[in-house]
């Protein structure tokens, strides 16, 4: 059986593609099996990430509409073998994602792969309920901002409610909090939220932090999960994530100001 | 952080604190709706209607409120009638 994960947020932006794709790569490589599914019709931007936009023949809606099979469709990673992308379509209407075409789907996948990372679009409609609906588990992606707050929370009473698993009755989705874009400059001078402070408002488990760097911009820029940055915080911190997902005890990292001297603090002004 | 704050400990009145404080009481708020059946609205929306055929009352004058505990739910109405 595969361990099927939705990234979720809510709110665009905050880093949901960035995270799917360092996610999946992350658990690729160590060996397991996985495909990571672009569940945004009409916008996908997963493929440009995976950096293989030019090689996108057949995608999702195809798969679910029998215009194409799933092996036509699954897209063969170049640098992890064991990684698989199945994109989203660009042209078609999001309702093109039916309940049913979904599930078929998935159990297509479920046969052959480990883990299953669903790319959810922002907001809360039919692409985002259709992404998080037979999820076993859910990484919200956070940054430490009101409205991505706010967001992220209301998607979790979504997945509480709407969820396969709660129509069914059966036990809840287990929830994973990820907060990313943090900045612990500017956490110590009391500009942005704490770890903490997420944490306790969402009340939900923390499976890693990912500090704002340049190196994702760049990562993205190449196509490249930045997880494979492997000298960068960002990507050291998703390897951590990744790690802690597959039960690995890390401690937490990248969450404080690298210390400077005593006196640069007192004249330098921060 | 300036010079004194360092020693005096920077927190409560920042602006995280704000927007840890705003968020604290949207999120209670809008937990509390959501554990509300979906028909609250609506019954809210009749019972205005029925108790203004007796009485004038503004919209905010009748709260609903479902309240589950293990074995019993209660429905709560509470209708402020306006002083004559």
């Amino acid at each position: 059986m595969a361990r099927i994960i939705v990234v979720t947020s809510g709110k665009g932006g905050v880093g949901k593609t960035t995270t799917s794709a360092s996610i999946s790569t992350g658990l690729a490589k160590r060996g397991h099996k996985t495909v990571v599914v672009d569940f945004d019709v009409g916008l996908r931007n997963l493929d440009l990430i995976m950096n293989c936009e030019r090689r996108v023949v057949y995608d999702f809606v195809n798969v679910i509409q029998g215009e194409a099979s799933l092996t036509q469709a699954l897209i063969r990673d170049k640098r992890v073998d064991t990684l698989y992308i199945l994109p989203a379509s660009q042209t078609r209407e999001k309702e093109a994602l039916t309940k049913e075409g979904v599930e078929r789907v998935i159990n297509e996948l479920s046969e052959t792969f480990d883990y299953i990372i669903c790319d959810s679009p922002a907001g809360i409609e039919h692409g985002a309920l259709m992404a998080l609906y037979y999820a076993d588990e859910a990484i919200v992606v956070t940054n430490p901002e009101v409205s991505s707050v706010r967001d992220s929370d209301r998607i979790l009473g979504i997945l509480q409610s709407k969820s396969r698993r709660a129509e069914m009755g059966q036990d809840p989705a287990r929830e994973h909090l990820l907060v990313t874009r943090y900045n612990p400059e500017r956490v110590e001078r009391g500009e942005m939220l704490s770890v903490a402070d997420v944490e306790e408002i969402l009340a939900v488990p923390l499976l890693g932090v990912i500090p704002e760097s340049q190196v994702v911009l760049n990562a993205s820029n190449q196509g490249l999960p930045v997880i494979l940055e492997e000298n960068s915080d960002a990507g050291q911190a998703y390897d951590d994530a990744v790690a802690r997902l597959l039960g690995e005890e890390r401690e937490q990292r990248f969450m404080t100001v690298q210390k400077k001297g005593f006196f640069s603090r007192m004249f330098k002004g921060g | 952080m300036s010079f004194l704050d360092y020693f005096r400990g920077k927190k409560s009145g920042s602006s995280a604190s704000v927007a840890k404080e705003r968020l604290q009481i949207i999120v209670a708020h809008e937990r509390g709706q959501r554990e509300q059946p979906d028909y609250l609205p609506q019954l809210q929306q009749e019972l205005l209607a029925v108790i203004r055929k007796y009485v004038q009352i503004s919209d905010d004058m009748v709260q609903v409120e479902v309240d589950r505990n293990e074995s019993c739910s209660v429905l709560e109405l509470n209708v402020t009638l306006p002083e004559r």
